[in-house]
Protein backbone atom coordinates (compact mmCIF):
# COMPACT_ATOMS: atom_id res chain seq x y z
CA UNK A 1 0.00 0.00 0.00
CA UNK A 2 2.69 2.60 -0.83
CA UNK A 3 0.33 4.55 -2.64
CA UNK A 4 -2.12 4.84 0.40
CA UNK A 5 -0.78 8.09 1.13
CA UNK A 6 -1.45 9.74 -2.02
CA UNK A 7 -5.35 8.41 -0.95
CA UNK A 8 -5.09 10.81 2.03
CA UNK A 9 -3.48 13.83 -0.40
CA UNK A 10 -6.91 13.27 -2.22
CA UNK A 11 -9.39 13.24 0.54
CA UNK A 12 -7.68 16.31 2.34
CA UNK A 13 -7.63 17.95 -1.58
CA UNK A 14 -11.48 16.90 -1.59
CA UNK A 15 -12.47 18.49 1.66
CA UNK A 16 -10.50 21.59 0.47
CA UNK A 17 -11.94 21.95 -2.49
CA UNK A 18 -15.53 21.27 -1.11
CA UNK A 19 -15.02 23.65 1.72
CA UNK A 20 -13.91 26.62 -0.01
CA UNK A 21 -16.67 26.07 -2.33
CA UNK A 22 -14.14 25.86 -5.27
CA UNK A 23 -16.36 22.94 -6.94
CA UNK A 24 -19.97 24.97 -6.63
CA UNK A 25 -20.78 26.34 -10.38
CA UNK A 26 -21.77 29.69 -8.32
CA UNK A 27 -18.39 30.37 -7.33
CA UNK A 28 -17.05 29.95 -11.05
CA UNK A 29 -19.94 32.02 -12.86
CA UNK A 30 -19.05 34.82 -10.52
CA UNK A 31 -15.50 34.29 -10.97
CA UNK A 32 -16.06 34.88 -14.92
CA UNK A 33 -18.42 37.56 -13.73
CA UNK A 34 -15.56 39.29 -11.46
CA UNK A 35 -18.16 39.48 -8.93
CA UNK A 36 -16.18 37.95 -6.13
CA UNK A 37 -12.36 38.28 -4.68
CA UNK A 38 -12.88 34.73 -3.74
CA UNK A 39 -11.39 32.49 -6.71
CA UNK A 40 -9.15 34.86 -7.01
CA UNK A 41 -7.69 34.90 -3.45
CA UNK A 42 -7.45 31.32 -3.36
CA UNK A 43 -5.62 30.30 -6.65
CA UNK A 44 -3.09 33.55 -6.13
CA UNK A 45 -2.75 32.99 -3.03
CA UNK A 46 -1.85 28.93 -3.94
CA UNK A 47 0.18 30.20 -6.88
CA UNK A 48 2.48 32.70 -5.07
CA UNK A 49 3.21 30.05 -2.29
CA UNK A 50 4.28 27.59 -4.62
CA UNK A 51 6.64 29.88 -6.41
CA UNK A 52 8.38 29.95 -3.09
CA UNK A 53 8.07 25.86 -2.58
CA UNK A 54 9.05 25.64 -6.12
CA UNK A 55 12.21 28.14 -5.16
CA UNK A 56 12.96 26.10 -2.82
CA UNK A 57 12.50 22.86 -5.32
CA UNK A 58 14.69 24.33 -7.50
CA UNK A 59 17.36 25.51 -5.12
CA UNK A 60 17.76 21.73 -3.79
CA UNK A 61 16.96 23.92 -0.33
CA UNK A 62 13.88 21.32 0.49
CA UNK A 63 14.45 17.82 -0.89
CA UNK A 64 12.28 14.74 -1.49
CA UNK A 65 11.38 12.32 1.28
CA UNK A 66 14.18 10.53 -0.04
CA UNK A 67 16.69 13.32 0.22
CA UNK A 68 17.01 13.82 -3.18
CA UNK A 69 16.61 16.61 -5.51
CA UNK A 70 13.00 17.77 -6.57
CA UNK A 71 13.09 17.84 -10.72
CA UNK A 72 9.96 19.59 -11.75
CA UNK A 73 9.20 18.50 -15.44
CA UNK A 74 8.73 21.45 -17.69
CA UNK A 75 5.03 21.65 -19.54
CA UNK A 76 5.52 21.13 -23.99
CA UNK A 77 5.83 24.02 -25.07
CA UNK A 78 3.42 25.27 -27.97
CA UNK A 79 1.42 28.34 -28.36
CA UNK A 80 -1.00 26.91 -30.85
CA UNK A 81 -2.12 24.05 -28.25
CA UNK A 82 -2.07 25.99 -25.17
CA UNK A 83 -4.37 29.00 -26.50
CA UNK A 84 -6.50 27.10 -28.14
CA UNK A 85 -6.43 23.99 -26.15
CA UNK A 86 -6.91 26.14 -22.98
CA UNK A 87 -9.60 28.62 -24.88
CA UNK A 88 -11.98 24.94 -25.34
CA UNK A 89 -11.29 24.24 -21.53
CA UNK A 90 -12.07 27.27 -20.34
CA UNK A 91 -15.94 27.14 -22.28
CA UNK A 92 -16.46 23.97 -20.93
CA UNK A 93 -15.67 25.69 -17.37
CA UNK A 94 -17.43 28.28 -17.30
CA UNK A 95 -20.49 26.02 -18.48
CA UNK A 96 -20.08 23.33 -16.10
CA UNK A 97 -18.39 24.99 -13.74
CA UNK A 98 -16.30 22.17 -13.10
CA UNK A 99 -12.83 21.36 -13.60
CA UNK A 100 -11.54 17.64 -14.00
CA UNK A 101 -10.83 17.27 -10.04
CA UNK A 102 -13.85 19.11 -8.84
CA UNK A 103 -15.72 16.37 -11.07
CA UNK A 104 -14.50 13.77 -9.21
CA UNK A 105 -15.17 15.52 -6.01
CA UNK A 106 -18.56 16.25 -6.65
CA UNK A 107 -19.29 12.42 -7.70
CA UNK A 108 -18.35 12.34 -4.08
CA UNK A 109 -21.05 14.64 -2.97
CA UNK A 110 -23.21 12.80 -4.61
CA UNK A 111 -24.49 14.87 -7.54
CA UNK A 112 -25.23 11.63 -9.73
CA UNK A 113 -25.75 14.17 -12.98
CA UNK A 114 -21.52 14.65 -12.81
CA UNK A 115 -21.15 11.10 -14.19
CA UNK A 116 -22.26 11.92 -17.58
CA UNK A 117 -20.11 15.27 -17.43
CA UNK A 118 -16.94 12.68 -16.20
CA UNK A 119 -17.87 10.53 -19.51
CA UNK A 120 -17.91 13.54 -22.02
CA UNK A 121 -14.68 14.53 -20.30
CA UNK A 122 -13.28 11.02 -20.85
CA UNK A 123 -14.64 11.03 -24.13
CA UNK A 124 -12.74 14.57 -24.80
CA UNK A 125 -9.74 13.55 -24.05
CA UNK A 126 -9.99 10.13 -26.13
CA UNK A 127 -11.36 12.54 -29.27
CA UNK A 128 -8.35 14.46 -28.67
CA UNK A 129 -6.49 11.68 -28.89
CA UNK A 130 -8.08 10.16 -32.09
CA UNK A 131 -7.54 13.91 -33.55
CA UNK A 132 -3.67 14.79 -32.13
CA UNK A 133 -1.50 14.25 -35.35
CA UNK A 134 -4.18 16.49 -37.20
CA UNK A 135 -3.86 19.19 -34.54
CA UNK A 136 -1.87 22.06 -34.43
CA UNK A 137 0.77 22.29 -31.69
CA UNK B 1 -16.37 23.26 15.39
CA UNK B 2 -18.10 26.11 13.02
CA UNK B 3 -14.77 27.37 12.06
CA UNK B 4 -14.22 23.98 10.03
CA UNK B 5 -18.17 23.77 9.36
CA UNK B 6 -18.63 27.03 7.75
CA UNK B 7 -17.52 27.60 4.43
CA UNK B 8 -13.61 28.37 4.30
CA UNK B 9 -12.04 31.56 3.41
CA UNK B 10 -9.48 31.64 0.54
CA UNK B 11 -6.52 32.46 2.61
CA UNK B 12 -7.30 29.04 4.24
CA UNK B 13 -8.00 27.25 0.71
CA UNK B 14 -5.35 28.91 -1.59
CA UNK B 15 -2.09 27.56 0.95
CA UNK B 16 -3.95 23.81 1.38
CA UNK B 17 -4.09 23.75 -2.02
CA UNK B 18 0.13 24.43 -2.48
CA UNK B 19 0.51 21.85 0.73
CA UNK B 20 -1.29 19.60 -1.68
CA UNK B 21 0.71 20.42 -4.67
CA UNK B 22 4.22 20.17 -1.86
CA UNK B 23 3.20 16.90 -0.68
CA UNK B 24 2.82 15.40 -4.15
CA UNK B 25 6.24 16.56 -5.05
CA UNK B 26 7.54 15.81 -1.61
CA UNK B 27 6.41 12.34 -2.57
CA UNK B 28 8.37 12.35 -5.89
CA UNK B 29 4.95 12.83 -7.87
CA UNK B 30 3.46 15.75 -9.58
CA UNK B 31 -0.30 17.61 -9.46
CA UNK B 32 -2.08 17.57 -12.35
CA UNK B 33 -5.51 15.77 -12.66
CA UNK B 34 -6.68 16.12 -16.27
CA UNK B 35 -4.30 13.38 -17.09
CA UNK B 36 -6.07 10.99 -14.86
CA UNK B 37 -8.50 10.98 -18.16
CA UNK B 38 -6.12 9.48 -20.28
CA UNK B 39 -5.25 6.67 -17.77
CA UNK B 40 -8.91 5.61 -17.53
CA UNK B 41 -8.99 5.71 -21.35
CA UNK B 42 -5.97 3.53 -21.19
CA UNK B 43 -7.58 1.37 -18.73
CA UNK B 44 -10.63 1.01 -21.29
CA UNK B 45 -8.71 -0.71 -23.95
CA UNK B 46 -7.85 2.58 -25.56
CA UNK B 47 -4.40 1.68 -26.61
CA UNK B 48 -5.22 -0.53 -28.85
CA UNK B 49 -6.64 2.06 -31.04
CA UNK B 50 -4.37 4.78 -30.34
CA UNK B 51 -0.59 4.49 -29.56
CA UNK B 52 -0.56 7.79 -28.10
CA UNK B 53 -2.73 6.07 -25.24
CA UNK B 54 -0.64 2.81 -25.35
CA UNK B 55 1.43 3.22 -22.01
CA UNK B 56 2.04 1.37 -18.99
CA UNK B 57 -0.88 2.87 -16.95
CA UNK B 58 -0.02 0.99 -13.55
CA UNK B 59 2.87 3.77 -13.28
CA UNK B 60 -0.18 6.65 -13.00
CA UNK B 61 -1.58 4.31 -10.28
CA UNK B 62 -1.00 6.79 -7.85
CA UNK B 63 -2.59 9.66 -9.37
CA UNK B 64 -5.71 7.57 -9.43
CA UNK B 65 -5.36 6.82 -5.96
CA UNK B 66 -5.14 10.23 -5.32
CA UNK B 67 -8.49 11.09 -7.37
CA UNK B 68 -10.21 8.35 -5.37
CA UNK B 69 -8.89 10.16 -2.21
CA UNK B 70 -10.75 13.16 -3.65
CA UNK B 71 -14.16 11.46 -4.51
CA UNK B 72 -13.83 10.27 -0.60
CA UNK B 73 -13.08 13.54 0.58
CA UNK B 74 -15.92 15.12 -1.28
CA UNK B 75 -18.23 12.53 0.71
CA UNK B 76 -16.55 13.20 4.48
CA UNK B 77 -17.11 17.06 3.49
CA UNK B 78 -20.60 16.47 2.46
CA UNK B 79 -21.89 14.48 5.06
CA UNK B 80 -19.87 15.77 8.25
CA UNK B 81 -18.21 18.79 7.58
CA UNK B 82 -20.69 21.32 6.18
CA UNK B 83 -23.95 22.43 8.04
CA UNK B 84 -25.62 23.88 4.80
CA UNK B 85 -25.36 23.49 1.24
CA UNK B 86 -26.06 27.42 0.73
CA UNK B 87 -22.69 29.44 -1.29
CA UNK B 88 -22.75 32.96 0.21
CA UNK B 89 -22.20 34.56 -3.66
CA UNK B 90 -22.07 38.28 -4.44
CA UNK B 91 -25.84 39.63 -4.20
CA UNK B 92 -25.73 40.90 -7.65
CA UNK B 93 -24.39 38.08 -8.96
CA UNK B 94 -27.89 36.27 -7.02
CA UNK B 95 -29.90 39.16 -9.21
CA UNK B 96 -27.51 38.29 -12.70
CA UNK B 97 -28.75 34.82 -12.43
CA UNK B 98 -32.38 35.73 -11.69
CA UNK B 99 -32.82 37.60 -14.58
CA UNK B 100 -31.11 34.57 -16.76
CA UNK B 101 -33.61 32.20 -15.34
CA UNK B 102 -31.53 30.46 -12.66
CA UNK B 103 -34.46 30.39 -9.19
CA UNK B 104 -32.70 30.45 -5.68
CA UNK B 105 -29.10 30.84 -7.01
CA UNK B 106 -26.92 30.32 -4.02
CA UNK B 107 -29.14 28.81 -1.91
CA UNK B 108 -27.88 25.38 -2.65
CA UNK B 109 -24.48 24.02 -3.73
CA UNK B 110 -25.33 23.88 -7.03
CA UNK B 111 -28.12 25.14 -9.58
CA UNK B 112 -31.06 22.67 -10.68
CA UNK B 113 -31.23 24.46 -13.82
CA UNK B 114 -27.84 22.21 -14.58
CA UNK B 115 -27.30 19.31 -12.54
CA UNK B 116 -31.27 17.89 -10.98
CA UNK B 117 -31.63 14.47 -12.71
CA UNK B 118 -34.84 16.21 -13.98
CA UNK B 119 -32.64 18.33 -16.55
CA UNK B 120 -30.13 15.37 -17.09
CA UNK B 121 -32.89 13.92 -18.56
CA UNK B 122 -33.92 16.56 -21.21
CA UNK B 123 -32.21 16.88 -24.04
CA UNK B 124 -30.98 20.10 -23.52
CA UNK B 125 -29.54 19.35 -19.92
CA UNK B 126 -27.99 16.30 -20.94
CA UNK B 127 -26.41 17.88 -24.04
CA UNK B 128 -25.06 21.01 -21.95
CA UNK B 129 -23.74 18.40 -19.17
CA UNK B 130 -21.72 15.94 -21.70
CA UNK B 131 -21.04 18.85 -24.16
CA UNK B 132 -19.45 20.89 -21.17
CA UNK B 133 -17.43 17.16 -20.58
CA UNK B 134 -16.36 16.95 -24.03
CA UNK B 135 -15.22 20.49 -23.81
CA UNK B 136 -13.44 20.48 -20.74
CA UNK B 137 -11.67 16.89 -21.17
CA UNK B 138 -10.59 17.59 -25.01
CA UNK B 139 -9.43 21.12 -23.72
CA UNK B 140 -7.32 19.80 -21.27
CA UNK B 141 -5.57 17.66 -22.57
CA UNK B 142 -4.98 19.28 -26.09
CA UNK B 143 -3.61 22.11 -23.87
CA UNK B 144 -1.62 19.85 -21.97
CA UNK B 145 -3.19 20.41 -18.68
CA UNK B 146 -6.34 21.80 -16.77
CA UNK B 147 -6.17 24.14 -13.82
CA UNK B 148 -4.26 22.15 -11.35
CA UNK B 149 -1.53 21.23 -13.94
CA UNK B 150 -1.61 24.75 -15.56
CA UNK B 151 -2.97 27.37 -13.79
CA UNK B 152 -1.55 26.33 -10.12
CA UNK B 153 1.82 24.20 -10.99
CA UNK B 154 2.77 25.80 -14.51
CA UNK B 155 2.01 29.07 -12.80
CA UNK B 156 3.96 28.41 -9.74
CA UNK B 157 6.76 27.53 -11.89
CA UNK B 158 6.52 30.13 -13.92
CA UNK B 159 6.13 28.35 -17.29
CA UNK B 160 5.29 30.52 -20.27
CA UNK B 161 2.77 27.56 -21.70
CA UNK B 162 0.62 27.93 -18.59
CA UNK B 163 0.70 31.38 -18.79
CA UNK B 164 -1.03 31.23 -22.09
CA UNK B 165 -3.40 28.16 -21.23
CA UNK B 166 -4.66 30.35 -18.12
CA UNK B 167 -5.35 33.16 -20.84
CA UNK B 168 -7.10 30.87 -22.85
CA UNK B 169 -9.03 29.54 -19.91
CA UNK B 170 -10.18 33.07 -19.29
CA UNK B 171 -10.87 33.57 -22.34
CA UNK B 172 -13.08 30.94 -23.02
CA UNK B 173 -14.52 31.25 -19.59
CA UNK B 174 -15.52 34.83 -19.73
CA UNK B 175 -16.97 33.84 -23.70
CA UNK B 176 -19.34 31.44 -22.13
CA UNK B 177 -20.45 32.99 -19.19
CA UNK B 178 -20.75 36.21 -21.22
CA UNK B 179 -22.05 35.54 -24.45
CA UNK B 180 -23.15 32.12 -24.55
CA UNK B 181 -24.93 31.56 -21.20
CA UNK B 182 -27.43 33.93 -21.54
CA UNK B 183 -28.06 32.50 -25.00
CA UNK B 184 -28.31 29.24 -23.12
CA UNK B 185 -30.48 30.31 -20.57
Amino acid sequence: MKNFKFLLIGVLFGIVLSKTEVISWYRIYEMFKFQSFHMYGIIGSAVVLGIVVFYFFNQGKIKNYKGSQIAIEAKEKGFARTIIGGTIFGLGWGLIGACPGPMFILLGRGVFSIVIVIIGALLGALLYHALKKKLPH
Amino acid sequence: MDFILDPWPWYVGGPMIALVMFLLYFYGRKFGVSSNLETICTIGGAGKYMETLNFDWKKKGWNLVFIFGTIIGGFISYQWLSLNETVAINPQTVQDLTELGFANAGQQFLPDEIFSIETMLSLKGFLILIGAGLLVGFGARYAGGCTSGHAITGLSNLELPSFIAVIGFFIGGLIMTWLILPLLF
